[in-house]
């Protein structure tokens, strides 16, 4: 088999495992959704400025939730599976095999990506039916698809680089979850920013790639190509070079002892 | 001479200032079971993970099929088959498709049904893996090391955890794999399993090797001396000259250097009197017993 073959067959191999573990799944495709409902039906009825427009919150929420679900498929899935993998010995086995390594962590991040990419579709469809958000169209839809797949990249590569600097299963969830919800909560996607914001937030979210994933989702989402930042999508790439960077000093095949 | 697949040269490796392998030197030839036996912690899986790749050495020369398993090349790993001490599988995943996916891996992987039948999987080929119990867990890690077909295989204490049947069964399998031509690199600390399975065994202790050779032969084995033990009838007394001694549940015991000669005495002293012994045994040393004495009782053996 080539190795583009052996990549294919890998990704389905990933995907077939992913939904035989039907609550790891179910919580996955739930977890944006349920923050959805939740936000929108506490302040779902108020408008939020962001900025460069007036929208109600529901259709905020919609991109940022959307950008939550693409975070979580590919910088925390892919982290953590990569650690449970390595304690669980899989990883030790898979490199006594000619598999190459690339073709093996390709695999994963593709998977992840296209995990992301269906939330996010998701997302946007529950937001069009119960929300009457609109679905981006045009030179938006673009720049929304560029965004998805920059940022899924950019998290995927960062989730990678994390996984290295996780000693053990046991701690793998706190250890994600401490690097990840803070900067949720300061990039916008739970509570959107107002005119008072803390600068050294803002800093925060100028230098982290999450905020501009958030923008950047929300930009195109509603069809402000004209406020789009190609920019939020550099700061994104620039995060998937380091990540990838760390990555392959830090990554590890086996077990710590 | 037979061709090397396996050759060592004075490899040595030490982890900070623990020296694991001090200097070690040993062939394996093809088509033969190679048993590498010693206690915990004598540097028997630093020895093997060299030779899989996984661990740079410290010193030495290590050669396997012709590559030098340090550069970690592709064409190497297509031929080698491993199996690890502990490692994981998807769980999700049944047994064929588990054994099919490996086997895409290898330019000429052996059929999938075939592998399933050979480590004995039939009845749980449908099943997911973890679903399956300790020993058949084993039995899939053989058969995924044997997915592509492997010239050479790494055993890293296959058996441990096993019970007596499921460890037959494992021997009849690797014994199966010899005929099919494979050459086995194995490791235990079961003296009947090396002596079972390995046409040579190399004893080695605290990072060095003590002994190597055929188990029958093993560290002068040949040349120890053999054991006779027997029970008098109540009230009859030991044959005197004979040099035995007497064992805390009345028998006697003496170490002989012709059995034969001894076995004969021993029996025409009885036959003589009319006796008949109540118990009589003769054992040449095992294997058990030159390893103890090779590798000096230390750490206990597991």
């Amino acid at each position: 088999m080539s190795d583009l073959g052996l990549l294919a067959s890998q990704v389905t191999s990933t995907n077939r495992t992913f939904w035989r573990n039907p609550a790891s799944a179910f919580f996955t495709f739930v977890f944006p959704l349920l923050f959805l409902v939740i936000f929108t039906t506490l302040l779902g009825n108020e408008e939020v400025d962001t900025g460069t427009a007036v929208i109600k919150t529901s259709t905020y929420y919609v991109a940022a939730q959307g950008a939550f679900g693409l975070i979580s498929a590919c910088f925390t899935n892919v982290a953590l599976q990569i650690v449970f993998a390595r304690d669980g010995g899989v990883l030790k086995r898979i490199r006594g095999t000619p598999l190459p390594p690339w073709v093996f962590l390709s695999a994963r991040v593709i998977h992840a990506t296209l995990i992301g990419l269906i939330l996010v579709a998701i997302t946007v469809a529950f937001g069009a039916v119960f929300y009457d958000a609109s679905v981006p169209t045009g030179l938006a839809l673009g720049q929304f698809v560029a965004t998805l797949l920059v940022g899924a990249a950019c998290f995927s590569a960062l989730g990678l680089a994390v996984s290295g600097m996780i000693p053990n299963a046991d701690a793998g969830p706190p250890i994600v979850n401490a690097i990840i919800l803070p900067l949720l909560f300061l990039s916008g996607v739970f509570i959107p920013f107002g005119k008072d914001t803390p600068r050294w937030v803002v800093l925060v979210g100028d230098i982290f790639p999450v905020r501009h994933l958030v923008d950047a989702m929300r930009e195109s989402y509603l069809g402000l190509t004209e406020s789009f930042a190609w920019s939020d999508l550099g700061v994104m790439a620039i995060w998937a070079v380091v990540g990838v960077a760390v990555a392959s000093r830090t990554f590890r095949w086996e077990p710590s002892r | 001479m037979a061709e090397r697949v396996i050759e060592i040269v004075g490899l040595r490796k030490s982890y900070d200032d623990v020296e694991a392998v001090r200097g070690i030197d040993l062939h394996v030839e093809r088509g033969e079971v190679f048993a590498l036996l010693g206690p915990n912690g004598a540097g028997k899986t630093t020895t093997t993970e060299i030779l899989e790749g996984y661990r740079p050495r410290d010193g030495g020369e290590v050669t396997v099929l012709g590559h030098d398993p340090a550069r970690r090349e592709r064409k190497l790993k297509r031929r080698i088959g491993i199996v690890l001490q502990s490692t994981g599988v998807d769980p999700f995943l049944t047994v064929r498709e588990t054994i099919d996916q490996y086997g895409a891996y290898y330019p000429h992987p052996r059929p999938t049904e075939e592998i399933i039948e050979v480590v004995g999987l039939r009845e749980k080929r449908d099943t997911r893996v973890n679903k399956l119990s300790g020993g058949q867990q084993r039995r899939l890690d053989v058969a995924i090391a044997l997915a592509g077909d492997p010239e050479l295989l790494f055993l890293d204490e296959p058996t441990t955890g096993f019970d007596p049947s499921a460890r037959r069964n494992a021997w009849q399998l690797v014994r199966n794999l010899t005929s099919l031509g494979k050459t086995v690199w194995l490791t235990t600390h079961f003296m009947d399993e090396a002596q079972f399975l390995a046409q040579r065994v190399a004893v080695i202790n605290r990072g060095e090797i003590v002994a190597v050779g055929p188990p029958d032969s093993l560290g002068g084995r040949a040349a120890m001396k053999t054991r006779i033990r027997f029970r008098l009838p109540a009230g009859v007394s030991a044959p005197p000259g004979l040099g035995e001694t007497s064992l805390p549940d009345g028998s006697f015991e003496l170490s002989a250097d012709d059995a034969t000669r001894a076995t004969h005495e021993l029996t025409g002293w009885a036959l003589e009197r009319g006796l008949s012994f109540e118990t009589f045994e003769v054992t040449r040393p095992s294997l058990e017993d030159v390893y103890l004495e090779l590798t000096g009782g230390e750490e206990g053996v597991e």
